[in-house]
């Protein structure tokens, strides 16, 4: 296949971006959308110029870290595929394809098709985890946990913090990645004593880097992982409940 | 040639580890915020060290390449995680995980190491589910089992197929407690170019920041490397893309001794690959063959559908060879029984590259549903890459670099042949023999980061209590600053004609034709001709464009390949010196009738620990002699 490229360049997170056009010629359709740009950048290698920035590690899914923005979706067309995953079976010879990075305020552009995420750690950081020391640890099977719950749970954890819920949020909203920490946590008897810190304190972090929640619901649509927007609501009825102190009840 | 000491404690081996416990010196706890400790690798090992030594009150400098420290490759780990709990009642136990890994390991392992590990982990399980890691469960609520290859109980606890992610988003977020707490600092998109030397200790590391480009020195009471293994050296790998050996390369080159490095695993259930241009290789899971029956047809001119291939003319190789473990036969074995068939020319797919992985019988025996329960995410995952549907057609595998047992040479202390440099996770040698089994690597992972550095290592700072750390001034990381200035100045200025990626997939082909599966003596000496001639033509030939002073991902791969240029050149004289057959170690001269690796342990029973001489030509050779005195050496058997 051929394909044209209109990609975002931008060599600092300074420097004004500007769109440049790149052809892409023989393209498996069994290749990845990742190895297409590989290609696009051993060729523009071979002309002297410097290689399209992008974000990108494991290959298969999993790590988080790649991630653009495809024709103006978060991860290009296909539903529930991160960017490493998605095929070039799901384009067609000869189409255009515009290439942004993440857009949202909470994301600056580091160059090109890459941007700087750490807000996310700082969410975490702010009490995204269950405070237990190494060896302080009862036996695994004292706490038995219904297999209903430690699914739902499983569902909220599956986020991989790649950022396309803030990215195709129109207020660039974090709260898809937050609710599914939150709720992941606070949902499981481990997590119960530090449950209203916790939305408290993840929530007014969020806030500090991100935009508001208006329940657009895109970030759900855009979540490779099928995060669901269920947990958002978990997340608030806890900042509630921590808001009204002294009321705090599971 | 020395002979190396493993420091391994007197003492019968079910309480030495107890034992050693009280015998290492400690550090009174209000003594240890005076040590600073630097962890280079923010995986499994990293992470679960520098928040369990944050915890403990060392002051912890972490850093990660990576723009987070949830991003390391651990993640990708699928399957699962052993731990000895025998939850299940079927006999498991502490020994029995310990017997099959030191079996597994083809009996290249050091009996304390793996003991110890069996030890801990149960340990493992009860830290990451106090964490929140939402392991799989059975209705009653209670922790639910897999098994996995080369074991014949039920002790590798999940959760679906992203047992790797939940651990690392676990260790993560301990970590991420500490940074909060102050006790670690963490330095993200911060890669490891050089180790710091004085006097023999290693003191700190210089860094180079990959947004900015900014080197930077960071010195320390001790160095801990948790950086992972080296598979990328195929090119091809079931491997991140930025996985790579030059954190243990460099500290190699400063005088770590390197063991084992022809010990590599290529895992059997990878997707083949489809052309000339792929990246990488993605693993499917092994659990998979849990449930998964694996074949090819009796005739290598097989021309029907899948469908239409009636049972007799299928081969279920691994069931045919191997009827007591059939499918579930540890890896090497597996891996080797499947380059027999596609070498037979019986291989399936496009390409004949592969062999199927068919879950038909499965699905018609538990239903759609139950086998979607258990393996939905793969399948899913498999349809993405492949766009074929599993539940309909046999999936297609073939093995791929995975894991490497080799790394740097540690101790009982997992300590260097450097004092106060460390190895933790995939980057030492120490527990897996010649072969990993399936979910041993996070154990060994959290094992080694969660319950054995921590301790081990306040036995190496007590001592200097009172001593001031070694200043970023000294000469020493002059030395190192300049090295790794003079290093991205020379490969901007070679100006030549081939892209970093291009040398380092024709390096992968000569490592995977000459030590990948097989290996023999011509093939390695001319693996041993070829890498140093390519190398050269890539010292004068690569073309590095951009600056050393932003984002230049060009730049940070050149390092890393000329580094794996030397290590590939170190893997194969190291196979080619071990004259026999041992797990993923397959030297075609050395084996049975039967065509199974034949072990030579009059010869071969020790550790090869390689040290950096100056020139990668004539490293200087050591040995660690294995001393079995719990285990007897016998033939493995999975038939």
């Amino acid at each position: 296949m051929n394909l044209t490229l209109r990609v975002w360049r931008q060599a600092g997170p300074d420097a004004p971006g500007r769109f440049e056009t790149y052809e892409a010629r023989d393209v498996s359709p069994d290749s990845s959308f990742l190895e297409m740009l590989d290609l696009v950048n051993e060729d523009l290698i071979a002309q002297g110029e410097v290689p399209i920035e992008f974000m990108h590690d494991c290959r298969e899914g999993i790590c988080g870290t790649c991630g653009m923005m495809i024709n103006g979706q978060a991860h290009g067309p296909q539903a529930l595929t991160a960017t490493c995953q998605l095929h070039m079976r799901t384009f067609s010879d000869g189409d255009e394809i515009v290439l942004e990075p993440w857009r949202a305020t909470g994301f600056p552009i580091i160059k090109d098709l890459v941007v700087d995420r750490s807000a996310f750690d700082r969410i975490i950081e702010s009490g995204g985890y269950v405070t237990v020391d190494t060896n302080s640890a009862p036996d695994a099977n004292l706490i038995p946990i219904p297999k209903e719950t430690a699914d739902l749970a499983m569902d909220a954890a599956a986020c991989i913090g790649c950022g396309a819920c803030v990215a195709a949020c129109p207020n660039g909203a974090a709260q898809l990645f937050t609710s599914a920490k939150v709720a992941q946590l606070n949902m499981l008897p481990q997590g119960q004593a530090e449950r209203y810190d916790r939305a408290e304190h993840m929530v007014e972090v969020m806030e500090e880097h991100f935009g508001s929640c208006t329940n657009m619901g895109e970030c759900e649509a855009a979540c490779p992982k099928g995060i669901s927007i269920d947990f958002i609501a978990m997340m608030n009825k806890d900042y509630r409940k921590a808001k009204f102190r002294g009321r705090r009840s599971a | 040639m020395t002979v190396l000491d493993s420091r391994v404690p007197d003492g019968p081996l079910a309480t030495k580890w107890e034992d050693h416990k009280f015998d290492m010196k400690l550090v009174n706890p209000n003594n240890k915020r005076k040590f600073e400790i630097i962890v280079v690798g923010t995986g499994l090992a990293g992470a679960s060290a520098a928040a369990t030594l944050g915890e403990l009150g060392y002051r912890v400098k972490a850093f990660t390449y990576h723009d987070s420290a949830r991003r390391a490759h651990s993640i990708a780990a699928q399957g699962g995680i052993n731990a000895a709990k025998n939850y299940h009642g079927d006999g498991d136990s502490v020994y029995r995980l310990f017997y099959d890994t030191i079996k597994g390991g083809d009996y290249r392992s050091r009996e304390a190491n793996v003991h110890r590990l069996a030890e801990v982990s149960n340990n493992i399980i009860d830290q990451c589910v106090a964490q929140g890691v939402p392991f799989a469960r059975e209705y009653g609520g209670l922790l639910d089992n897999r098994s996995f290859g080369g074991a014949q109980v039920s002790r590798t606890f999940y959760a679906r197929g992203q047992t790797g992610q939940q651990l690392l988003l676990g260790a993560y977020q301990a970590l991420s407690r500490q940074v909060k707490a102050g006790s670690v600092e963490l330095h993200t998109n911060q890669e490891m170019l050089e180790l710091v030397v004085v006097d023999g200790h290693a003191v700190g590391i210089v860094t180079r920041d990959l947004v900015t480009g900014e080197i930077t020195r960071h010195s320390a009471h001790a160095v801990v490397l948790g950086t992972g293994g080296y598979s990328n050296a195929f090119y091809l790998s079931t491997m991140a893309m930025s996985c790579n050996a030059t954190a243990i390369w460099r500290a190699h080159r400063k005088g770590a001794f390197f063991a084992n490095p022809c010990y590599t695993q290529i895992h059997p259930t990878a997707i083949p690959s489809s052309d000339e241009f792929q990246s990488k290789l993605t693993l499917m899971s092994e659990s998979l063959r849990n449930d998964g029956r694996i074949w090819v047809p009796k005739d290598p001119d097989e021309s029907r559908a899948v469908a239409d291939i009636p049972e007799q003319d299928r081969d279920y190789y691994l069931e045919r060879k191997y009827p007591s473990f059939g499918n579930l036969a540890p890896r090497d074995i597996s891996s080797r029984a499947a380059k027999v068939v596609v070498d037979e020319g019986r291989g399936v797919g496009p390409l004949k590259n592969g062999v199927y992985l068919d879950f038909a019988d499965a699905i018609s025996r538990l239903g759609r549903e139950a086998v979607a329960d258990k393996y939905g995410n793969l399948f899913d995952m498999y349809e993405r890459i492949t766009g074929e549907n599993p539940y309909e057609v046999p999936m297609r595998i073939y093995p791929a670099p995975h894991y490497t047992m080799g790394g740097l040479w540690v101790d009982y202390h997992l300590q260097t042949t450097i004092p106060g440099l460390f190895a933790i996770g995939e980057a030492n040698f120490s527990d897996h023999g010649a072969n990993r089994l399936g979910a041993s690597a996070l154990m060994q992972g959290l094992a080694d980061g969660y319950f054995v550095l921590p301790y081990t290592i306040g036995d190496y700072l007590a001592p200097q209590l009172g001593q001031p750390k070694v200043e970023v001034t000294a000469p020493e990381f002059d030395e190192a600053e300049a090295e790794v200035r003079g290093r991205i100045d020379h490969y901007l200025g070679v100006g030549g004609s081939r892209s970093v990626d291009w040398f380092h997939r024709e390096l992968g082909k000569i490592l995977w034709d000459y030590c990948g599966m097989g290996r023999n003596q011509a093939g390695l000496e001319k693996a041993l001709s070829e890498i140093p001639a390519l190398r050269e033509e890539f010292e004068s030939d690569v073309r590095v464009l951009g600056s050393a002073e932003s984002l230049n991902s060009s730049l940070e791969k050149v390092g890393r390949v000329a580094d794996t240029f030397e290590l590939a050149e170190l893997m194969c004289r190291d196979a080619l010196t071990r004259e026999e057959s041992c797990g993923g170690h397959f030297r075609e001269e050395h084996q049975t009738e039967e065509g199974e690796a034949q072990r030579d342990d009059e010869n071969f029973a020790h550790v090869t620990a390689w040290e950096w001489s100056g020139d990668s030509a004539s490293p200087n050779e050591h040995r660690e002699a294995l001393v079995y005195e719990e285990v007897q050496l016998t033939t493995r058997s999975y038939k």
